[in-house]
């Protein structure tokens, strides 16, 4: 079985360069998540702006330029780079479901900017997801 | 139907883009230099790695359907089904990065399965 991150047996060293790890992986995770929402609500407004552009390659960099698209796509390079960050060090694994935090926010921010309702059924939704990322919150971020 | 391929589209290239993401920056080591020089410096080290463009093409492929997919569907609709992605990354995790995937990792998976569908209803 896996040590859990309340394991008794590590010594101070280790114990301070794991406490920092996990402080590094927490600050990495929360910008993750929020350039991921950020970008992708920015990238939705944009694209419901524009309507159906069609299926041509040109309209969809033609649509870059729309500055909503713009602007979500700057924050989506950010996603990129603290989500391999965070992968230079943390398992996939634990990375993916943790980052899934990302569509509850991604609901109430719909509700926010979008004025899409939260149902009940959207609401049971929300409590699910928040406790299988807390399940795997629980685990350790490197396992290999 | 149009959606359902875009959506199968973003899940088989969100896959390979992850998977190949994690296999490329556990190559290159763990970042631990975040001043803007050592940032520089280590994008372009890892801008040459093999792994991170085949990823980084895969996310362009995710990108440009995900981008079609929210024009022609709502982001509660998009945004969600593209987590279906999480069973094959987690398999491959589990069998191609040796991750010791344990119940709790694929217990959160499975409730977050279940809660993106509730939330798309």
């Amino acid at each position: 079985m896996n040590s859990s991150r309340a394991g008794g047996t590590r010594s101070p060293a280790r114990s301070l360069t794991y406490n920092s790890n996990l402080r590094k992986t927490r600050l990495f995770a929360v910008l993750t998540i929020l350039s991921n929402v950020a970008g992708n609500s920015a990238l939705t407004k944009g694209m419901q702006q524009l309507g159906d552009i069609g299926n041509s390659p040109l309209a969809l960099i033609a649509a870059l330029f729309h500055p909503w698209v713009a602007l979500g796509v700057a924050l989506l390079i950010v996603w990129t780079l603290t989500h391999m960050a965070l992968l230079s060090w943390a398992d996939l694994s634990y990375v993916m479901p943790v980052t899934a935090i990302s569509y509850v926010v991604t609901a109430f921010a719909a509700r926010l900017l979008l004025n899409e309702n939260i149902s009940f059924a959207r609401w049971t939704g929300i409590v699910l997801i928040t406790l299988g990322v807390m399940l795997v919150g629980r685990t350790q971020v490197n396992t290999t | 139907m149009t959606k359902w391929i875009l959506v199968l589209m973003v899940i088989c290239a969100t896959t390979v883009g992850d998977v190949c993401r994690s296999l490329g920056m556990r190559q290159h080591g763990e970042l631990h230099d975040f001043r803007p020089g050592a940032i520089g410096s280590a994008v372009g080290m890892i801008a040459r790695n093999s792994y991170v463009i085949v990823s980084t093409c895969a996310m362009a492929v995710s990108f440009f359907s995900f981008m079609k997919l929210v024009s022609i569907a709502p982001m509660s609709f998009a945004v969600p089904m593209s987590a279906a992605a999480f069973i094959p990354e987690t398999l491959l995790a589990k069998a191609l990065l040796k991750e010791a995937v344990d119940w709790r990792r694929w217990a959160g998976v499975g409730l977050i399965l279940i809660g993106v569908f509730f939330i798309t209803q």
